[in-house]
Formats: C-alpha cells, structure tokens, sequence
C-alpha cells in the first residue's frame, strides 16, 4: 500500500478553521491523558531522585556494606539484568512457538483453549509463583543442576557446586520465565493473527510450505510486535519482587556461576527484604537502588523502541 | 513451460456449500483465456482451485479433475506445494511482502525452490524477470527499497515479476488490474501479451473490454441466485462469444443488460 499522508493546508496563520465542540473536548481529553503519563512519570523520577540524594553523597562507610553506594547497587543491578536476560532467553522462543502453534498449526477449537490457558497464567499472583519455585520447581532442578555441574563444569555458567536447594540464579530465572511467558505470547498470538491473509497468499502461491509462508510472511510481519512483547516481559521480569526475593538464596556477589548458592540479589528484592529492617539512610540506599532500576528500565524501553524503529520502512505498516 | 490444462466435472465445495458446478473446459497453451461473469459466479474461486490455492480457506475442497499435461493436480500423490511452484499467481490487490526489499520480493521464490544459488545468477535473474515485468528501468536504482513503498501498478508488475522469477507452467491472475488506474492498466495487459509467448495465462476479470482486448479464449460463469452454485456457461473463442455467442445469457451480460 502508498503511504496516504494528507498534509495539512495551513497558509500561516490566516485563519482559523471551524471546530465543532465534540471534537475540541475529544482532543483535549486525550492531550489530558497523554500529559498525565508525563506528570506521573516525572512525579515518580524526581522522587527517587530527591530520596536518592542522601544516600549518593552520603560517606561511604554510612552505607550498607561500608564500601560505597557503588558497590552496594552493582551486584544488584548485575543480579537483575542476570535473572532478567536469562527469564527472556527462556520466554521469548517458547513464547513465538506457542503462539506460532496456536495461530497456524492448532486445530481451531483446541487454539482457543490452549490461549485461554497460557492467559491463565497471567492471573496467578507473583507470590503463589514464589512458593511453586520453591517447593516444587527447585527440589525437581536439583539433579539437573548436578549433572550440568558434572558434564558441564568447565563452562563457567554452571562451574558449581551445585546448590542442594536448588534456590539459584538459573531456578529464579525459569520461574520468571514461567511468569513472562503469558505477556509475550499474548502478544505475538495478537501480531501473528494480524499478518493480512494478502501476504500469506502470496508466500504460499509461490509454493512456500506453512513453515516457509511463517517464515516469509508472518514472523517479519510481526518482529516488532514480539520485540514489544518481549520487552514488556522484560519489564516485567527486571521488576519482580516476591518471586525472587522466595526463590533465590542470595550471599555473595557478582558471578556468572548460575548453578551455586550463592547469588547476587535483585534490586526489586533486596528492597523487599530489606525494607521492613531499614530506617535513616538504609531507605535512602534502597531507594537510590531503585532509581537505578528505574533507569534500567528505562533504558531497556528506549532500546527496545530503537530496534523496532531501525528497519521501520519495511515495518509492513506502511 | 507452457503446459495445456483440462479441466473435467469439477466441483468446487466451500465446506457443504456447492460454490461452483460441473467445469469441463480446456486451457490452451502459450494463450490467454479470461474468465468474465458477474460477482459472486465463482470465477475466482475456479482459478483458485487450479493451483490448489482453494483448499488454504479451512473446510474449502474440490471434486472432479485438474490435469496438467498428462498428471491431476488433485491426484492424492501430488503436493499442493509442488503444484503451487508450477502454476504462479498474480492477485487481486498487489501484495508484495512488506518486509522485503524490491530485489528480495522477486528473489523470494527463487529462494523457495533452489537451495543455493550465486549471488550473481541471482542477480541475473531478479534483472530477468524485473525486465520481463516491465519494472526494470523504474526500480533499477532502488532494489533494495521496500516494495511497499512503490505505486499501486509498480507493486502489481513486482508481483508479476516474482510470479515469473520461478518459471511457472502457467501463470493465474485473479483481476491483477482492479485495483489500478487506466495508465498501469494498460502495461499490465501490454505485459500480458508479451508474457502468453512463454506462459499458459488465465485471468479473470470484471473488466469485458479487458478480456475483449488481451485473451484469446473467454469463459463466462454465472449463477442463477443467490446461494445457487456457479457455472460456466460458455467456453469460446473470445472473438465469438463477444460477437456471436452461443448463450442467450452471454449476450445479455456483455451487452451490458444484467451484471
């Protein structure tokens, strides 16, 4: 399709064009809507900055740990991001299969309900998440975590020793896995079932198999989508509080060793933990740790958005 | 290359409901033959059914026999797939993939049907068939701009060249100029001529004049009512059926009296 962008016939200021009154309050309704996101968001940076502050020029032994802010938020940060990007490594092609089979491959009625179901996923609070890790998920992951420590010790990621709980960095990741995978594949299902049946014709009268035609039509088609979906999983993943702060058995600091007991934390729950014994400048830190989330997520959003926006002539949207 | 189709008592099924009824008829080789008749007679859904694009709809399904030189399209050995890759398809509305450059669209088949090919016989046969589309000279500089980003007739003549990038027996098109203005219309017939000297063509149309013009062979389908099956009521040289048809009905619709 030609792009159809109409430009406005404005001669500069010569007259004013009529509006009626529905339009006019229509428009600033969704102004006001769209200033209002701002004026939160802007409300909830300065008060992370403004709480922030003590703690990031407080002296460094003032702060827990006695070594600096720095120090103290690093093996946070690094433990988010960990937990985070393996949950997405795990969710994100689990997710696209999923909905892959319940747009293209499942038969029609059995679609419906297996959508349904990964939906249902969504509904269980963080918390029941948490308790199913603990009780359930990580005992099951323990051999597992012996046979990788076994066979597969040299690679750093599973160095060991293996932990006996199996409360790791890998079980925290999973579990988060398990709770992103509703989002993402709620919403490549939704992009994939928009892919115009145009463009599929097309891959499949040129011979294209069903797994060519996805390839071809469906999966370029709706890249941005499952980035989007991703990253709101992502979000989501980097956030998480109560699931973390039951599953994950945290001493220790940064290492890549996702096997053993001792983890570095995530921000979301260290200030979980932390909180109800803090008081002075401990919240001061744990909120200065919570800038830095927020920044993360921030930053992860406007990547994300950059990715989506790279290739946006060949988005299929135009 | 080329090859002649008959078609024999087919019927064509949108799950119980009977669309089309009782096709025989001919397709010549290295010709055109367009299918005229009024919305809703079945004719796309005819041509559909002769590169096995019907049965994508859940529940559609054809009986009867589609045989292409000697082998039935429909025999329970033969891969839609495979059928497909022989007989290409121009449709209705220009849908070249939206993610892919000019130069991607036309290589996408190829990159279907061979495994590896250089990248400089790749080259040459996107230039190929963008010559053969009557595209070359516009896009040469652009190959690999987005497809979506070129005019209505452009995107039409990109689809054709893809359709043909893979050497297909015959070439299908389902009203490849209804959604485009009389300029890109008449290049696309122009194209259609030079193209039935190497492909079998069939094209349905609501244009008569169209059919009039590029084809050399005409079939008119009609139904008697709504929710009545399709069917072709006249199979013949075009210069008759728009001179001298045998049908009252046919000379009702082309002289304008009904559709």
């Amino acid at each position: 399709m030609s792009s159809t962008r109409t430009t406005p016939p404005s001669p500069a200021g010569t007259r004013r064009s009529v509006r009626r009154p529905g339009d006019r309050v229509f428009a600033g309704t969704a102004k006001g809507a769209g200033i209002l996101i701002l004026v939160i968001l802007a409300g909830v940076a300065a008060f992370l900055v403004v709480e922030a502050v003590p703690a990031l020029t407080a002296p460094a032994e003032d702060i827990p740990g006695e070594s600096g802010l720095a120090s103290y938020v690093a093996p946070l940060v690094f433990g988010t991001l960990l937990a985070a990007v393996i949950a997405l490594l795990v969710a994100t092609p689990l997710a696209v299969a999923i909905a892959l089979f319940i747009g293209y491959y499942a038969p029609r009625r059995m679609a419906q309900g297996l959508g349904y179901l990964v939906d249902l996923l969504a509904a269980i609070p963080s918390i029941v998440y948490g308790f199913w890790g603990i009780f359930w998920l990580a005992p099951k992951l323990v051999p597992f975590y012996e046979w990788l420590e076994r066979n597969l010790g040299f690679i750093p990621l599973f160095a060991g020793p293996a932990s006996t709980t199996g409360r790791t960095m890998l079980t925290a990741g999973l579990v988060l896995a398990v709770m992103i995978l509703p989002i993402v594949s709620a919403i490549s299902r939704e992009v994939f079932l928009q892919v115009p049946s145009l463009h599929r014709e097309a891959a499949l009268a040129l011979g294209a198999t069903r797994w060519e035609m996805i390839r071809m039509a469906v999966l370029p088609y709706g890249r941005s989508g499952v980035i989007g979906g991703a990253m709101l999983g992502l979000g989501r993943a980097l956030g998480e509080t109560m699931a973390v702060a039951i599953v994950l058995s945290v001493s220790g600091g940064i290492t890549f060793n996702l096997i053993s007991s001792g983890n570095p934390s995530t921000i979301a729950a260290n200030i979980a933990l932390e909180f109800p014994e803090s008081s002075g400048i401990d919240i001061n830190t744990l909120i200065a740790s919570g800038l830095a989330l927020f920044v993360i997520t921030l930053a992860v959003n406007m990547l994300a958005r950059a990715i989506v926006n790279r290739r946006a002539d060949f988005s299929g949207a135009n | 290359m080329a090859k002649r189709i008959d078609v024999s008592d087919l019927h064509i099924y949108y799950g119980n409901f009977l669309a089309v009824e009782n096709v025989n008829v001919s397709i010549e080789p290295r010709s055109i033959t367009a299918l005229i008749g009024p919305s809703g007679c079945g004719k796309s859904t005819f041509l559909r059914s002769l590169n096995r694009m019907h049965e994508v709809i859940p529940g559609a399904r054809v009986e009867g026999k589609v045989v292409m030189d000697g082998v039935d399209l429909y025999g329970s050995d033969v891969d839609p797939v495979d059928v497909r890759r022989q007989i290409g398809m121009v449709f209705q509305r220009p849908n070249p993939f939206p993610t892919m450059s000019i130069y991607e669209n036309v290589a996408a088949g190829l990159r279907l049907n061979a495994k590896r090919m250089k990248k400089s016989d790749l080259d040459d046969l996107v230039e190929r068939s963008l010559k053969g589309a009557n595209l070359w000279t516009e896009v040469k500089d652009r190959l690999d701009r987005p497809g979506a980003g070129l005019s209505g007739g452009q995107q039409q003549r990109l689809c054709i060249a893809r359709a043909i990038a893979v050497e297909p027996d015959v070439l299908l098109m389902d009203e490849p100029c209804s959604a485009l203005d009389p300029i890109s219309t008449l290049a696309i017939e122009d194209l259609m001529t030079e193209l039935k000297e190497r492909f079998t063509i069939v094209i349905v149309t609501h244009n008569m004049q169209q059919a009039a013009r590029v084809s050399e062979q005409t079939g008119f389908f009609n139904l008697n009512g709504v929710g009545q099956p399709g069917r072709l009521i006249e199979f013949n040289p075009t210069e008759k059926i728009f001179s001298n048809p045998d049908q009252k009905a046919t000379e009702d619709y082309i002289s304008g009296r009904f559709g």
